[in-house]
């Protein structure tokens, strides 16, 4: 019982990671029409630098701020430079250059700082915290839920409440109308991507610690488990991505608890499977059938 | 009839005839070169299907190494049993080849299912996630040999020949072998109904239906005929390499199949091979001029560098190139039938994804 405790409440420390990315590939979605395969490599080439400049001044909250400026500029490069130079109605060519991107950025990582996974220590306690005798989450872990559940209440409020909100909402539905209406429709693309990418530098952050270490491929398997709860819950469904992405991070807890940790991919392969047969159009989205 | 009968037998034709050509190169090889053309062979079943998939009725895998898994362990679950039952060569060989067909053609069809139902984003995710997933599956599905892999069985140069090549050459015959005989349906495939089909599919999946096209069969089929080419190429590499595991089908790889498909030219067979060869020839003469450099930074660029370029390559070529060497090549091809008969040039025009052209297309669906 106390280990399924456990296994829980770190599940959903680590299910809100997952769908903080999952968060910025909803962000990107409905903002650009487009599925950032690059998401996670742009991610950790940001926290390659957060880990920079915590080396270099020992200040967590800085590196932090760096991340999610390096992000965000990240972000408004590849758009600015890359993405809006490519032609096309249809979503592929606008995922081949991201993969294209992929590659890029994950080859000049591994060139610049070679295969080995560089250790980051956590900024508060992995120990586990008791309450009433049972072991239930970190400090650390606590920290990722309450960064994590700020920056949900964050975006909801900038999207719902406020006129950017509305002004990005807009321009991702009906382009053509909000720039009659006087949105600057390519501003909000670029704001878009800038608000996407510093999301995932942030979720990438709040993860390494967790995991092995900084390293290229850091943040393949986030992205993974992200774009299952995207699956899930639909591209277009931020509720959806949160809700998924404490589903997902549930049930590779308990499967690494209870089974063993070579299942977890497979795991999510299944529940990706299942979902995608049984009920393709995802779980939370109203359409019967998904028009990219 | 009869114009689909020629049209076939002048494919056949052609094919036969290139085949004969590459098994005639392979004398003027060394062993190292005519390994390469193995795996340049193997690779190009792949791309085949792929660029078929994605150029014709644009759906996008990444997950075609493990369709090429898929193919290398079937051939090594039945060609083991097949080997230490006593088999003679040929019949393991075909034997095997069966079991590849077999296992590539169910993961592909499975696959095409799930794809029938989502489109673009989806079905590259749902592909992603089972290329991520294959170490894992490697490991815990029981006789899978785990990272290791599976051992295949040794396939000499038959007695007759034994005198004439060794055993590299003979591999390179096998693999040229498989390879036209799993390139050439899918080339007649896509010049007849079919091909017609799955671009109509990938036009204008309603207009299909009405023309009684049903999408979600001819994507499933295309799925499937991708898949056992896949499947095939991956059997190929099984022979060559002796051995199928998890290690050589990463993402990496699958990701230089897109490469190669891209790159070639979406929806063009010719150009499929030709990225094949880039994709094997490319990384093996990066890590040669990189041998030179010192230990560290030799460990680092290998591997790494030739990724960077091909992902710049795929960028490039995506934003600047959008067809690829094909529409490059048919071009120049197509002009220069023009002016020497004034026939418009047979099949010629690049199929698959106009990403710069307007949508409401004017030209029939046939002319495509």
């Amino acid at each position: 019982m106390d280990r399924l405790v456990l296994l829980v409440s770190t599940g959903v420390a680590r299910g809100l990671v997952i769908a903080l990315f999952a968060l910025s590939l909803v962000i990107i979605w409905r903002a650009a029409r487009i599925v950032n395969f690059a998401q996670a490599a742009m991610a950790v080439m940001a926290v390659y630098v957060a880990f920079a400049i915590e080396a270099a001044t020992g200040s967590y909250l800085l590196a932090l701020l760096a991340a999610l400026v390096t992000g965000a500029l990240l972000g408004v490069a590849v758009e600015r430079g890359l993405m809006r130079h490519v032609a096309g109605r249809t979503p592929m060519p606008g995922m081949i250059v991201a993969i294209g991107l992929v590659m890029v950025l994950q080859s000049l990582l591994g060139i610049l700082f070679g295969a080995k996974h560089r250790p980051m220590t956590p900024v508060l306690s992995e120990s586990p915290l008791y309450v009433g005798g049972v072991p239930v989450l970190s400090r650390y872990d606590l920290f990722v839920l309450v960064v994590a559940l700020v920056v949900v209440v964050g975006l909801g409020l900038l999207f719902n409440r406020s006129t950017l909100g509305l002004q990005l909402r807009a321009s991702a539905v009906a382009p053509e109308v909000s720039r009659l209406l006087g949105v600057r429709v390519p501003r909000m693309v670029t704001i878009g991507w800038m608000l996407s990418s510093a999301v995932a530098a942030l979720a990438v952050l709040l993860l390494v610690p967790t995991e092995l270490g900084l390293n290229a491929h850091s943040g393949d398997v986030l992205f993974v488990h992200a774009f299952t709860v995207a699956v899930l819950g639909g591209l277009d469904s931020p509720a959806g991505a949160l809700l998924g992405g404490v589903v997902v991070g549930v049930l590779v807890s308990l499967v690494t608890g209870y089974a063993s940790a070579g299942l977890a991919p497979l795991a999510v392969l299944a529940l990706l499977t299942t979902v995608l047969l049984v009920r393709p159009g995802g779980i939370f989205a109203a359409k019967e059938a998904r028009t990219a | 009839m009869t114009g689909i009968d020629t049209r076939t037998r002048s494919i056949v034709l052609r094919a036969a005839g290139l085949t004969a050509l590459a098994l005639a190169a392979t004398f003027a090889l060394d062993p190292f070169r005519n390994y390469q053309l193995a795996v340049i062979a193997a690779t190009f079943c792949a791309t085949a299907g792929l660029t078929l998939l994605v150029g014709l009725t644009g759906q996008l895998s990444l997950g075609h190494a493990v369709l090429m898994a898929a193919g290398g362990y079937g051939y090594a679950l039945v060609a083991g049993p097949a080997a230490e039952a006593g088999l003679p060569g040929a019949a393991r060989f075909a034997l095997g080849l069966l079991g590849a067909v077999v296992i590539s053609g169910a993961v592909g069809g499975l696959l095409g299912l799930a794809g029938a139902r989502l489109r673009g984003p989806y079905l590259a995710g749902l592909t992603l996630a089972l290329v991520i997933a294959l170490p894992a599956l490697a490991t815990q599905v029981p006789g899978l040999g785990k990272d290791q892999g599976l051992g295949v069985p040794f396939e000499g140069v038959p007695g007759l020949l034994a005198g004439v090549m060794v055993v590299e050459q003979w591999h390179a015959w096998i693999a040229i072998v498989v390879a036209a005989v799993a390139v050439t349906p899918l080339v007649v495939l896509r010049s007849g109904r079919a091909g017609l089909r799955m671009r109509a599919v990938h036009g204008d999946e309603v207009a299909a239906r009405l023309a009684g096209v049903s999408p979600a069969r001819v994507k499933v089929g295309a799925f499937v005929v991708s898949s056992v080419a896949a499947g095939l190429g991956g059997a190929v590499l099984a022979v060559v390499t002796q051995n199928v595991g998890p290690g050589r089908y990463s993402l990496a790889f699958s990701l230089l199949l897109l490469v190669a498909v891209v790159v070639g030219g979406l929806g063009s067979v010719g150009g499929a091979a030709v990225g094949a060869a880039l994709v094997v020839l490319l990384p093996w003469f990066v890590d040669t001029l990189a041998s030179g450099l010192p230990a560290d930074l030799e460990q680092r660029l290998s591997g790494n560098l030739a990724v960077a370029v091909f992902g710049a390559l795929l960028i490039a070529v995506t934003v600047a190139w959008p067809g690829g060497l094909a529409t490059a090549t048919a071009g120049l091809r197509g002009r220069a039938g023009r002016r020497l008969s004034r026939t418009p040039p047979a099949g010629g025009v690049p199929s698959g994804l106009p990403p710069s052209e307007p949508r409401p297309d004017p030209r029939p669906i046939t002319e495509r």
